[in-house]
């Protein structure tokens, strides 16, 4: 028996290793079911943990971000670094690719640098077997004195010995052999040394790290350990910074280059030793099924149509059999409100619990369906490789607005639903770019947006509807093409992420994975967005709710009380069609002053006190204090701008089909103010689902205010050029 | 010779990599090193990204990224 299994101590696993290297469906099979997903702390970067009990022990293992490197360029490799430094994990699993062995050990090689105690997982060995690869992996082991064990990630092959081999080392009182890491060339050693030195002597136990990783890296001039060493040893880190200057500087003169350029080079040469000492492929010309694959999927002529023709499947699948989940949903929550109607006596608190709560809830639960399926398929995308294809593909366009070609399936995905979009935005790697996809899918106008152009368009535009419809459309386009382009070389400025992207190898998609991807980022969907929407719904509800006394101009229930007797009193002997007609027209009648009492209730409520406070605002854009209102209440979501169009202007038959755009041709509106209100529609703040969505994708309320204020600007600034310059030019 | 000038098909050894900071140190990362063996395996239809085959995997970079790379072409076999 071990301390370990004696103590019940947990031991802590870390995986590491590139991307695409099979590290997921590792994991996966280690965890099963039993994960957590959410974000390292303060970044955007998904986190994965598990915790299970395996080989007699608890163990919680941790899913590091993958990265080719642990250079601090991106986030990814940030993270990975600071945990395995700062949070000292019991043993890192690096999981290497064996039909990739070169590149893989690179990280590899640095991971060993970090002075922690590693395992080798050589994933993927079918592959590289049937690659004619021939991995030595006693000699591996060997030669980088670490146990090194053969895996076969998606067929659950090796891993029981991973984690054995993993926990045996975490439990002894191994230190790893000095003499086989990395050894550089003579002078840059011999510049490590120096730094080694000054280190020693002036931070000595002050430092954070292990001595000759940290002059290695000072050798590199890394930010992060430069910063981390000023927090620790401020007065002392002076002396240390000049002599890595000095060294810096000394061999940048013998070799005209930077020192990690020379570091990064030396590595590969260690790597290329080793590869020739373990690595044999056998002289047999393989079939490569993923350049076969690739002949086509990204040929020069079908590979565009072929795209368009997933893309289109995939808007397919999310929005059109989405359609019936959401109709059953959607029924389902219609029944609640029934029941709980009919179950509850009339009150305040039905009144919440039916308009706040149901509402509010059920209008984000009916988008579970197509995320769902939007989910499995961008999980489809990326298990099989497309991902990064579909960004061969469409990079060179994306990069005329500042974007990767990553950017693609977000944007367009913005055109059904900005939600899933913008969580779409999270197979984009570099943050600045999924920064800026997720602030301009706003302007990719959603399907939740067309009932209110098809109403608007229709009343007043006629035949030319479609045309009108689809001029803003394009508008949106172009709107986010110049933010995308306005912000790439101002607010998100900086180095372009460089787009040296792997094009892994096309592999057959583990349903598990697929599953456990797509119900993961559903999950967060629900239990993050329900709580922010449950609290606006009951915000805007509360609004229109209160208060609860209104003055109205006249006695509309006495009125309707009266009408009915009216009727009843009057009782013709004449035939039963006659009554009908009688009780029709009595209906009607009451439904009419019933929808002008319910149109003086919003009126005199908060939201619409508050709808002529900010009336000021929306007159010069054409949009009187109804569409104000209207514009407010849609923040819930936009499809609500109709319905409440519909009780403003007080139309009484929500029955007939166009009784909406016979009011509001009645009304003050001019053709020019429709326009204008579209235009509105189209820009303004995004819905609160989407709000939510912004907000724990970009993982601050910074970004989030930005996006709301920035928004209603641009689509208050664009409907007043329209509104105005349509005056001036003398369409009123 | 620049890569980026390189056709589809040609294969040749890297020389020179120019620019500077994150991209010049993502590049060689990626193990396209002086001296290293690399192939163009197409150019996208749209004739930026090309993709190349640097130690057995398929890397895709931008023309301009690609045009910071020297390279000395190899006869075709």
């Amino acid at each position: 028996m071990t301390v370990t299994e004696q103590t019940g101590k947990q031991l802590t696993i870390a995986l590491a290793g590139n991307p695409n290297a099979g590290k997921t469906s590792i994991f996966n099979h280690i965890t099963g079911t039993r994960q957590k997903v959410g974000n390292w702390p303060g970044v955007t970067v998904e986190k994965k943990e598990g915790q299970v009990r395996k080989t007699g022990r608890d163990l919680r293992v941790v899913d590091l971000p993958g990265t080719y490197s642990l250079t601090p360029f991106s986030i990814e490799e940030i993270v990975a670094r600071n945990y395995i430094l700062d949070e000292n994990p019991d043993v890192v699993v690096v999981i290497i690719d064996a039909s990739n062995l070169e590149r893989s050990l690179y990280l590899a090689t640095q991971i060993r640098e970090l002075d922690c105690r590693v395992v080798f997982a050589l994933n993927m060995a079918d592959v590289a077997r049937t690659r004619g690869i021939k991995i030595d992996a006693a000699k591996l082991a060997e030669l980088l004195d670490l146990p090194v064990v053969f895996t076969v990630g998606n067929k659950n092959e090796g891993i029981e010995e991973l984690l054995k081999e993993a926990v045996e080392l975490a439990e002894s009182d191994y230190t790893p052999l000095q003499q086989r890491k990395v050894k550089y060339n003579k002078d840059l050693e011999k510049g490590i040394a120096a730094i080694q030195k000054v280190v020693e002597e002036t931070l000595g136990d002050a430092l954070p790290y292990a001595v000759r990783w940290t002059a290695i890296k000072l050798l590199e001039d890394d930010n992060i350990v430069k910063e981390r060493i000023l927090e620790k040893a401020k007065e002392l880190s002076g002396k240390v910074f000049q002599e890595a200057g000095r060294q810096r500087q000394l061999l940048m003169e013998r070799f005209d280059e930077e020192p990690e350029i020379l570091t990064t080079d030396e590595r590969y040469g260690f790597i290329a030793g080793i590869v020739k000492e373990v690595h044999t492929t056998a002289i047999q010309k393989r079939v490569d099924m993923s350049r076969n694959i690739d002949l086509v999927l990204t040929n020069r002529f079908v590979g565009f149509p072929i795209f368009i023709l997933f893309i289109w499947a995939m808007f397919q699948a999310t929005f059109t059999f989405g359609e019936y989940p959401v109709a059953w949903i959607e029924a389902l929550v219609s029944g609640l409100s029934s029941v709980v109607n009919s179950v509850l006596p009339e009150s305040l608190f039905k009144d919440l619990i039916l308009n706040g709560v149901i509402a509010g809830v059920g209008s984000v639960v009916v988008f579970l369906p197509n995320i769902l399926i939007l989910f499995f398929c961008i999980a489809l995308f990326e298990d099989t490789g497309y991902m990064s294809r579909s960004a061969f593909l469409m990079d060179k366009i994306m990069h005329l607005i500042g974007l990767h070609g990553k950017s693609f399936i977000p944007m367009l995905m913005g055109f059904g639903c900005n939600v899933p979009a913008i969580m779409a935005s999270r197979t984009l790697e570099s943050e600045k770019d999924r920064i800026l996809t997720i602030l301009i899918t706003p302007f990719m106008s959603c399907s939740a947006k067309l009932p209110v152009y098809i109403v608007l368009a229709g009343t007043f535009f006629g035949a030319r509807a479609g045309t009108v419809i689809f001029s803003i459309y394009i508008l949106g386009i172009v709107l986010s093409i110049v933010t995308g382009r306005v912000f790439r070389s101002t607010l998100l400025k900086g180095v372009d992420a460089p787009f040296v992207m792997e094009l892994p190898p096309y592999r057959v998609p583990m349903a598990k994975s697929l599953l456990i991807h797509m119900w993961d980022r559903s999950k967060i969907f629900l239990k993050k967005m329900g709580k922010i929407i449950l609290l606006g719904s009951i915000v805007v509800w509360a609004l229109t709710a209160f208060p609860r006394h209104v003055d109205y101009s006249m006695d509309y229930d006495a009125e309707i009380q009266g009408t009915i007797q009216k009727y009843d009193a009057y009782r013709p002997a004449d035939g039963v069609e006659v009554q009908q007609g009688l009780t029709a027209k009595r209906d009607r009648e009451v439904k009419a002053l019933k929808a002008r009492k319910a149109a003086e209730r919003i009126e005199q409520s908060y939201m619409g006190r508050l709808g002529k406070w900010v009336a000021p605002v929306f007159a010069p854009i054409g949009i009187d204090w109804r569409g104000g209102v209207a514009l407010l209440t849609g923040f819930v979501a936009k499809e609500i701008v109709v319905s409440t169009m519909g009780v403003l202007y007080a139309v009484d038959d929500v029955d007939e089909p166009d009784a909406l755009e016979k009011a509001l041709a009645a009304s003050s509106l001019t053709p020019l103010a429709a326009f204008s209100m579209m235009i509105f529609v189209l820009l303004y703040l995004p819905c609160l689902s989407t709000v939510a969505a912004i907000r724990r994708e970009t993982g601050s309320f910074k970004w989030m205010t930005f996006s709301i204020v920035y928004t209603t600007s641009v689509a208050w600034v664009a409907s007043f050029i329209v509104y105005q310059g349509g005056r001036l030019l003398g369409y009123a | 010779m620049l890569l980026s000038e390189m056709k589809e098909g040609d294969s040749a050894t890297v020389v020179k990599i120019g620019g500077g900071g994150a991209l010049r140190r993502r590049i060689l990362e990626m193990g396209i090193l002086k001296g290293s063996h690399i192939h163009v395996e197409k150019y996208a239809p749209l004739k930026d990204p090309l993709e190349l085959i640097v130690k057995g995997g398929h890397i895709s970079l931008r023309v301009e990224e690609a045009a910071q790379i020297q390279v000395k072409a190899e006869t075709r076999t």
